[in-house]
């Protein structure tokens, strides 16, 4: 969102800066030249990226205290999680990476097509990773591995039989081992609130990347001015990162 | 445009300073529209400057409501124990929330952080009016918990008691984290200006230094307040589902809630400090007619508090059960605080000494700050010794030390701002001898009202208590008076500024005799502040600048070469 900022009125006309070129259509009118213009924004957008980096560290600083804390119930709950799905998830997180960058180098080179052919895989695979996180998520609701207070899973119900089932149930509880320790619920808390900021992020991101999805096939970028598809990269590194670091610590612990 | 044909720096930017220019930024577009859908700094400022004022108003009548109460220490018909505790939550997060944090910055400086620099706007106009708009539902967010419930948590929120009560708190925290958001902007938009925007000639050290104090405010901004942000919405989340991070009973940690908290809110003391430093060194420098003293320890000191602030919120938890080791690390860290802070004192000193002081308003309520805010400061040294805090936490003395310090400093420092810039705003010159009594009186009436509360505080009196012991009743009276006097002395200060707006004489562009940018161009400033990017010399050549009777103010005299500074 803060990339709206570049944005940034068009141009009055009507003050010349005594520079050698003409305005472009995008420069806004406080800034002298396009130089001046694309560099604050690239220091606001990283300073941005500053920001969710210090949002997202609490609920980091939260999972560091409890996983000291309380180690066996990050042991026993990571096993709820499914290890395939997480790695997809990540593949295909790192792949709209690509496609983001790509984007960029699209834009900078002006080569429309590239640009928004980048984009909607870009998108299509946020739409992706939070289909799959949809399936998770759902398959965690039903069978009560909840956060906090709400955590009602039992885990005698799923050690009998297996019938009525589907086939992912069945493949947890057999993965599931050692007893239930108490405070389970805490690991479902830090798991749902960080994952479920972090599709915020993603949502927020797929906003962004839809609004430059817009401009691109009104044709506004070009060797000149592709700011606002550099900014919003950014941004999608910065959630695809966090990603990185959020598959480990939740599902390949031990 | 008179200025556009001027070799920028010769001085003679506004000839005819006595004239209002013909078109200026309060003129230059009419109707509600033309405000509400602004992006002039200029104009987002002053309707900061609005809200923000009104939100002190309100927080302020609270404040002489609970004092009202504490004159008895006994119960009374008409405030009961739970509107007091709705009272003075509600006081202390508007003050802080609403008026000190966004105060000098996003009103004072969103209106002269770009004339300072010579540049037309902040980076991204946008985002300052979307960070005005923030601040505006924020506030909704707070009015509407304070009809839906109330809020009786203390301004802190602090849990098991704040996940327990059934006031609003989900509706307060949420205008809170809005309000952050609000903040975050202004001071991302603020580094990015500084970095950007400067005009050739102004180095990093020829910045005014209200720009490093806001510079370094802002890098407090964007680094603390998204940390209170995921600290609030946790709490929203253990309101709302019982997440159980803050809650024992769940194997949570109350406590981490308080470091958290303070992670952010005890750097949030020096965004509310910093900017009003900042203002004080311009206001020393100018009004005793020398370049300020020890220019280069002024910029860093604003950035050593900046990162320091940062390492010390460990002190508002030595009775919190942290560590021993922590406790002592962290009142070691509070008491190096003191060092830049103090440099920043001994400057402004140094700066009077042998000046040509001039007590106009602006420097009576500088020197005021000086004085309050020492004592503010030197409180807060017993309050981060470790023994001492044991039998100070909690207390009145707490009360009267932050007071000294937010009050006595930033709202001081704010106000002398306000009469400073006035001017510049609105281009007219309030009454002097009005605004000085009512210097006079807020330095008397804010003493009257918080030292006492020193005094009580030291004798066992406790914070945030309805009810109080007989032996504490003179103190308590003592100081209700004294905020009595403190509301008429802000009365009379607002009137004397609102009065000016309808009788007060046309401002010169430069009255005051500063050097700074903003006071080359016209009084109010034109639409684009400059036509062209001016050039700069250095911020406090103030020798440069000569009275000229015929103006009515100062102008800059192109015989006059700058001293090396």
């Amino acid at each position: 969102m803060s990339a709206t900022m570049t944005t940034a009125a068009t141009d009055h006309g009507h003050e010349a800066h005594g520079e050698h070129h003409a305005h472009h259509p995008f420069q806004a009118h406080h800034f002298d030249t396009m130089v001046q213009q694309f560099d604050s924004a690239k220091l606001g957008i990283w300073l941005f990226l500053i920001t969710e980096v210090m949002f997202f560290s609490g609920l980091f600083v939260a999972y560091i205290l409890f996983r000291v804390n309380y180690p066996e119930i990050f042991a026993y709950g990571h096993q709820f999680l499914d290890k395939t799905w997480g790695m997809v998830n990540t593949i295909v997180l790192l792949f709209s990476s690509l496609t983001m960058a790509w984007a960029v180098r699209c834009a900078q080179l002006g080569q429309q097509r590239g640009l928004i052919t980048n984009l909607i895989i870009t998108i299509a695979c946020a739409a992706a990773f939070l289909g799959i996180k949809y399936i998770e998520y759902s398959h965690k609701i039903h069978e009560g591995l909840l956060p906090g207070a709400l955590f009602s899973y039992d885990p005698n119900a799923h050690h009998g039989e297996g019938a009525g089932h589907d086939s992912h149930d069945s493949e947890h509880s057999t993965h599931v081992t050692g007893p239930m320790p108490a405070r389970i619920g805490l690991f479902f808390s830090i798991y749902f609130c960080i994952t479920g900021l972090h599709g915020i992020h993603i949502i927020a991101g797929m906003i962004a990347i839809s609004w430059i999805l817009y401009r691109s096939i009104k044709g506004h970028f070009g060797p000149e001015y592709f700011g606002p598809v550099d900014y919003v990269g950014l941004y999608w590194h910065l959630v695809d990162l966090i990603w990185i670091y959020l598959f480990p610590l939740l599902y390949l612990i031990h | 445009m008179a200025t556009t044909e001027i070799p920028a720096g010769s001085g003679l930017v506004q000839p005819l300073g006595r004239s209002t220019a013909p078109d200026n930024f309060l003129t230059h577009t009419r109707g509600f529209a033309s405000w509400a859908l602004t992006l002039d700094h200029k104009r987002i400022g002053l309707m900061y400057l609005a809200c923000t004022s009104s939100s002190f108003l309100i927080g302020g009548i609270m404040a002489l409501i609970l004092r009202t109460k504490l004159l008895t220490g006994n119960s009374v018909s008409w405030m009961s124990h739970d509107v007091y505790n709705h009272m003075f939550t509600l006081h202390g997060a508007v003050m802080v929330f609403l008026f000190i944090i966004p105060g000098i910055p996003a009103a004072l400086g969103n209106f002269v952080l770009p004339i300072m620099l010579g540049a037309k706007d902040v980076a991204f106009p946008k985002m300052n009016l979307g960070s005005f708009y923030l601040w505006i539902f924020g506030a909704i967010f707070l009015v509407t918990a304070i009809l839906a419930g109330g809020l009786d948590t203390g301004w802190t929120f602090y849990t098991p008691y704040s996940t327990a009560t059934n006031t609003s708190v989900v509706l307060a925290t949420m205008g809170v984290f809005v309000l952050g958001f609000s903040s975050i902007f202004t001071g991302l938009n603020f580094i990015v200006t500084i970095h950007t925007m400067r005009p050739p000639g102004m180095t990093w050290f020829r910045m005014p230094l209200f720009l490093w104090a806001t510079y370094a405010t802002a890098i407090i901004q964007v680094l603390a307040t998204p940390v209170l942000g995921i600290t609030l919405l946790l709490l929203i989340c253990e309101r709302l589902m019982g997440i159980g991070i803050f809650d024992p009973k769940l194997g949570g940690d109350p406590v981490l809630f308080q470091h958290f908290f303070w992670f952010y809110s005890h750097p949030a003391v020096y965004i509310m400090i910093l900017p009003a430093m900042g203002v004080v060194s311009e206001l020393i420098s100018t009004f005793s007619r020398k370049p300020i003293f020890g220019y280069t320890f002024i910029a860093y000191s604003s950035l050593a508090i900046a990162l320091l602030g940062f390492l010390v919120w460990g002190h508002h938890m030595f009775t919190s059960g942290q560590s021993k080791l922590a406790s002592v690390i962290f009142s070691f860290l509070t008491f190096s605080v003191s060092i830049p802070s103090a440099i920043k004192v001994f400057n402004w000193l140094a700066t009077m000494y042998k000046g040509s002081i001039s007590f106009a308003t602006p420097m009576c309520y500088a020197l005021t700050f000086i004085f309050l805010f020492s004592i503010g400061g030197l409180t807060g040294l017993f309050l981060g010794a470790l023994s001492v805090d044991v039998h100070l936490h909690d207390t009145y003395f707490v009360v009267a030390h932050f007071h000294y310090v937010m009050m006595g400093g930033t709202m001081v420092a704010f106000l002398g701002g306000v009469f400073y810039w006035w001017p510049k705003m609105t281009g007219k010159m309030y009454n002097e001898t009005m605004g000085q009594i009512s210097a006079l009186l807020v330095f008397i009436g804010f003493n009257a009202t918080f030292f006492p509360q020193f005094v009580m505080g030291a004798r066992g009196m406790p914070r945030r208590y309805y009810n109080y012991l007989p032996e504490f009743q003179f103190f308590h009276q003592f100081s209700t008076f004294g905020s009595y006097v403190l509301g008429l002395g802000l009365s009379l200060a607002a009137f004397a500024l609102i009065y000016s707006i309808f009788k007060g004489k046309t401002a010169p562009a430069n009255p005051w005799g500063s050097a700074t940018l903003e006071w080359q161009c016209s009084s109010p400033p034109p639409h684009d502040n400059f036509s062209q990017t001016p050039s700069v010399n250095h911020p406090y050549a103030v020798e440069t600048q000569v009275y000229d009777p015929q103006l009515g103010g100062f102008r800059k005299d192109p015989n006059v070469v700058p001293l090396e500074h």
